[in-house]
């Protein structure tokens, strides 16, 4: 089996340059996927840069949410979905014989449209819930209570919720509970975080805290936020890739797209015209 | 952002009316529009009243009908209870000649015949919820939901049936037997003396086929239930299919699933005919699960037509009573359980 627990340890960002530049951390390659007979992503060549915030805009029905759930296999997971074409996760295939798609989605976390606690765990357990489905790191309580804080504390929640870590995970805030979901996806340091409009239930003041919150994850890993807000995508992401019926349109650095997009769909959606 | 435009307020606004705008494309002028009249809007609508006050009667009629019984069965009862006092929950005599009754082994008998059940059936219905929820192929899920169905509409006496000719000759000649010598159970007291076929076990064996199906129907409803995104989020961490299972799934229904373990200790209490063909109907008390016992629903049965004397009856009116009160106390509790489990863990 492909070793992606090797991935872990590799210094971020990668130094390591293959001979076409550096290395993306995500890469598609003529990825189509299907419910059935809908074809719900066409052909989608994307090249996705670590370190990055990218963002995946549209509109409804566009497929870019499948598309993001090609990125960590959880597309198959429908029944009658399927996928062809690649993926790459770090130059290795995601969709290969043998990555045993349990062990990849430990490495690319993924937080969902609505908050999904897990309603019978206390805060403190639904954070330390990742950690404890990987049997091979097998953590003391002292050492899963340290994970919780510093996860806690990368999703701006600990200091709202560290009195009361024993408490159910549903007596907090919409906000707060979606902080609490991505503190659970950043517990097990995934190297890509993938969003699926985080902020689509939520507030104002909650999406500008999770806003914040995905600018500063870049530092530490590679960020795919799917949204149908232009603002959001304008604001937090440094690459901007547009999708319609299913395909990708353009691709291009956020400044960019937004300014002088290549494409004229692209260029009518983002000014509005339909959406 | 563009701030939104304020309305602007001066002597050239014209004053608010409640004329009927006329037609978008006729003249501006308002004081052609007909005058209306102001609606009614006092007085109540008298069906609505009727329908609230229908409902209202038809829902104190369970509570009603509750009462009744409670009242009928407890006053018919009373004369034994007076009569024997607490003794009466303790003793095992059963002496109709002497008039001497004690319900005790019909107690003990009732409450030991549905733990059984439960143990048994429990953990069976549950994986037979879980694999058909989770895990049968589509075209499998259909049929095997509908003979789990099917299981609970077959007749309390079918059971009984079956259970004479068919199951109490395989556990006199080789279950009883396996447990008490095989695996040496008969050195505890709960599996020790002679094997006489109908016994506390074997009722609560049949019982436990009869509750089966309940706590498989209801634990399969609640956890075909449970969202979509539990479950992905627990995938989404890297959680394999069990995990996803025991981690997320279960929990989420836990509730329900107790519901149907009540639902199924409701109808082990009060289960009459299977029983009393299996349990051997006898006022004993006895530690050993292989003797014969009685349950209160049973004594009930046998006894009713040959209740002659006036404290006879009372005393079988009385059982029925502690019955149904256990019945009650048992829901009640089971009912503070689903809620304790279901509050907020602080």
């Amino acid at each position: 089996m492909t070793d992606l627990a090797e991935l872990r340890n590799e210094a971020r960002p990668p130094t390591a340059v293959s001979s076409s530049g550096p290395v993306m951390a995500v890469q598609t390659m003529g990825l189509n996927a299907y419910f059935g007979d809908t074809h719900a992503v066409r052909d989608v060549t994307l090249d996705i840069p670590p370190n990055e915030v990218t963002a995946i805009i549209g509109p409804s029905g566009c497929g870019k949410s499948t598309l993001l759930r090609c990125l960590n296999r959880m597309h198959e997971t429908v029944p009658r979905a399927r996928v062809e074409g690649s993926v790459l996760l770090h130059e290795q295939d995601i969709y290969a014989d043998d990555v045993d798609p349990i062990t990849l989605r430990r490495h690319v976390g993924m937080v969902f449209q609505r908050p999904t606690p897990f309603p019978t765990m206390s805060i403190r357990d639904n954070v330390a819930a990742g950690l404890c489905v990987q049997p091979e790191r097998a953590l003391s309580r002292r050492q899963v209570d340290e994970v919780v804080e510093r996860a806690l504390c990368e999703a701006a929640l600990w200091d709202e919720v560290k009195d009361r870590l024993r408490t159910s995970a549903t007596g907090i805030s919409g906000g707060q509970q979606q902080r609490l979901c991505i503190a659970r996806a950043l517990a097990t340091s995934p190297h890509v975080l993938l969003l699926d409009e985080p902020t689509a239930s939520l507030d104002p003041m909650s999406t500008q805290k999770i806003e914040e919150l995905v600018y500063e994850l870049r530092r530490t890993m590679t960020v795919v936020i799917v949204t149908h807000n232009m603002q959001q995508a304008a604001r937090v992401s440094d690459r901007t890739v547009f999708m319609l019926s299913g395909e990708m349109v353009e691709a291009a650095p956020t400044r960019d797209m937004f300014t002088t997009p290549g494409d004229p769909r692209t260029e009518a959606y983002i000014t509005g015209r339909f959406g | 952002m563009t701030p939104l435009p304020v309305p602007t307020t001066g002597p050239s606004q014209e004053p608010r009316s409640f004329r009927h705008p006329g037609p978008p494309t006729g003249s501006a002028d308002a004081s052609s529009g007909t005058v209306r009249r102001a609606p009614v809007i006092q007085g109540t609508v008298i069906a609505d009243r009727v329908y609230r006050l229908t409902l209202v009667f038809f829902a104190l009629c369970i509570p009603a009908l509750l009462l009744l019984i409670f009242v009928v069965v407890g006053s018919a009862g009373w004369p034994a209870l007076h009569h024997f006092g607490f003794s009466f929950l303790t003793s095992s005599a059963w002496d109709p000649v002497n008039g001497l009754f004690g319900a005790a082994p019909a107690i003990v008998g009732t409450v030991l015949t549905s733990v059984i059940a439960l143990v048994v059936a429990t953990p069976l219905a549950l994986g037979g919820a879980i694999f058909l929820s989770e895990f049968s192929p589509s075209w499998l899920r259909q049929p095997l939901s509908f003979l789990v169905d099917l299981l609970a509409a077959v007749p309390s006496v079918v059971y009984g049936v079956w259970g004479m000719f068919f199951f109490l000759p395989l556990l006199r000649t080789s279950v009883m037997p396996f447990l008490r010598d095989t695996l040496h159970l008969g050195a505890t007291p709960f599996f020790s003396g002679p094997i006489y076929g109908p016994s506390v076990l074997a009722a609560g064996l049949i019982l436990a086929i009869m509750v089966l199906p309940y706590i498989a129907a209801v634990s399969r409803e609640v956890l075909v239930a449970v969202p979509r995104s539990q479950r992905e989020a627990a995938l989404a961490l890297g959680a394999t299919r069990w995990e996803t299972i025991a981690g997320a799934v279960i929990p989420y229904a836990r509730t329900g699933i107790i519901g149907g373990v009540i639902l199924g200790l409701g109808r082990a209490l009060g289960e009459t005919m299977a029983v009393t063909m299996l349990i051997g109907n006898r006022h004993e008390l006895s530690a050993s699960l292989l003797a014969p016992g009685y349950t209160m629903a049973s004594l009930i049965a046998n006894e009713f037509t040959e209740a002659t004397t006036d404290l006879h009856k009372a005393t079988l009116m009385a059982v029925g009573f502690v019955l149904f009160v256990m019945t009650l106390v048992v829901n009640a509790i089971a009912r503070l359980l689903v809620r304790r489990v279901s509050e907020v863990r602080v």
